[in-house]
């Protein structure tokens, strides 16, 4: 039987899903130890926090800040990316804050966020919103700058407009760093998002760990990292990859 | 009607890295009649795309006037430029719909890609395309606008002599069909005698007129090429400074 190539690929994804699976398994067997339960037993756990609402209700949570986070950080990053790279001096200008901005520390703008406008959902966006912000504007501006001239001229000399100019010359050309910043972007928030519940919210996936690791219970953290990985791929698969197949279409 | 007068007293590229200032144009005056074919000729670098550009008013740091005079009050300029310029992630007839002012056009496209022979790549992306065939895109696309004014610049470097010949029949064609002023870039003397009413040699930089001839071969028989190469002689015989511009 001949097998198409992403049915092969697929296969190959549930072959190494189960190696890992089986050492984990063994592993945990050898050593016999309550912090390293087996995949059984956390996914048992996982399906008890699953049905009780439990896990949903963080995970929405979680899930809830970061689209909203990930939304603004986006349109402020590639509004002044854009302007960044369209405008030397203003760029020259503000390089340095640019560079400041992504040398802070994650934790220290989430620190000051929480001191300056308290424990409060605000701070907690605010928080990821500037750590993000720099990222996008770094990508968005290299973007801006790399736009081809000559598409632009002949765009003005066919008399485009604005409008028309920017859906089918310039967006096309910036989609790519568009999707380089949301990918980064994403993982970055991921990073970020659960320490900042855990420093200052009373609910969402980071608070939960939290409290999971002072009762030292690793099946149960084992368990919301695995439904956290799961809504990655998920987003991975269904969103990203054919946003991505769509832009590259005309691409031989 | 347009008559184009072109005044440019002065063109100059600033300084770059190494480079010094550079003088492309200095006091060039043409006046071009409407409806005729006109073929620059000059060597590489004479600033020939630089004249192209100030015309159609993408380059606008320049001393000097250029009028178009007509009725109208924006006369539709179409543009070959030397590369295609097609937008890659746009269809081939996308890409052609895309210079109209209005999606109105569809028969005028249908029988434009027929003719160039494209019809049937018509929905594939630019890549998947040779580089004469996206010249002949881009050739349509300025033909689609029915332009007032058609500038092309060496629309036909690296095509094919056949494939040339035969667009050359076409543009041609549709010139006669539809009378409009045409600026035709070349260095190549034998196309331009092939196609112009008029010939007009420019010399190295800074760019100025040499000399301005008219082609007195009759149209219908230019595909003579004896003809083509009697006229070349002579004009080399005739006028010695034109050959080192070739």
């Amino acid at each position: 039987m001949t097998l198409s190539k992403s049915q092969r690929q697929l296969l190959l994804n549930l072959l190494s899903l189960t190696l890992f699976l089986a050492i984990w398994h063994v592993l945990a067997i050898l050593l016999n130890n309550r912090m390293l339960p087996l995949p059984l037993s956390v996914f048992k756990v996982l399906w008890a926090a699953m049905v009780s609402g439990e896990l949903p209700y963080h995970l929405g949570i979680t899930l809830l800040r970061l689209a909203v986070s990930f939304v603004i950080a986006m349109l402020i990053g590639c509004a002044l990316g854009i302007l960044l790279g369209r405008h030397g001096g203003l760029n020259q200008l503000f390089d340095q804050w640019l560079i400041i901005f992504l040398n802070v520390p994650a934790l220290v703008s989430m620190i000051l966020c929480y001191v300056w406008f308290g424990l409060t959902e605000t701070a907690a966006i605010l928080a990821v919103v500037i750590n993000k912000i720099p990222n996008v504007v770094v990508t968005i501006r290299e973007g801006t700058r790399a736009l081809d001239q000559e598409l632009l001229e002949r765009a003005r000399c066919f008399h485009f407009g604005k409008r028309k100019t920017l859906i089918h010359v310039i967006w096309p050309q910036l989609y790519p760093f568009l999707m380089a910043a949301t990918r980064s972007g994403l993982a970055l928030i991921w990073k970020i998002i659960l320490v900042v519940e855990l420093l200052g919210r009373s609910n969402g996936m980071g608070y939960q760990l939290n409290l999971y690791f002072q009762l030292f219970d690793v099946a149960n953290i084992l368990a919301y990292t695995i439904a956290f990985v799961a809504v990655i791929q998920l987003l991975e698969y269904c969103v990203l990859k054919p946003l991505e197949i769509y832009a590259q279409r005309w691409r031989r | 009607m347009t008559h184009i007068q072109i005044n440019i007293q002065r063109k100059c590229y600033p300084a770059v890295a190494g480079a010094g200032q550079n003088l492309a144009i200095a006091d060039l005056n043409l006046s071009l009649p409407a409806h005729e074919f006109i073929c620059l000729v000059g060597p590489s670098g004479c600033g020939k795309t630089t004249l192209l550009n100030i015309i159609a008013g993408l380059d606008t740091d320049y001393q000097g006037t250029i009028s178009l005079s007509q009725q109208q009050l924006q006369p539709r300029i179409g543009y070959v430029f030397q590369n295609p310029r097609l937008l890659p992630w746009r269809t081939v007839r996308e890409n052609i719909e895309l210079a109209l002012p209005s999606p109105t056009a569809a028969v005028l496209i249908d029988e434009l890609l027929a003719a160039m022979q494209l019809t049937e790549c018509q929905d594939v992306y630019p890549e998947r395309l040779s580089l004469g065939m996206s010249r002949r895109v881009a050739i349509i696309r300025a033909f689609a606008i029915n332009p007032d004014l058609l500038l092309m610049d060496e629309p036909f470097v690296s095509i094919d002599p056949p494939t040339a010949r035969q667009i050359r029949q076409l543009l041609l064609k549709l010139w006669q069909h539809r009378p409009h002023g045409v600026l035709f870039v070349t260095h190549d003397l034998r196309e331009a005698i092939t196609l112009a009413d008029q010939l007009i040699f420019l010399s190295a930089s800074p760019m100025q007129v040499i000399r301005n001839i008219p082609v007195t071969i009759p149209r219908n028989a230019r595909d003579d090429e004896h003809a083509i190469e009697a006229f070349r002689n002579y004009l080399i015989q005739e006028f010695p400074a034109i050959q080192k511009l070739l």
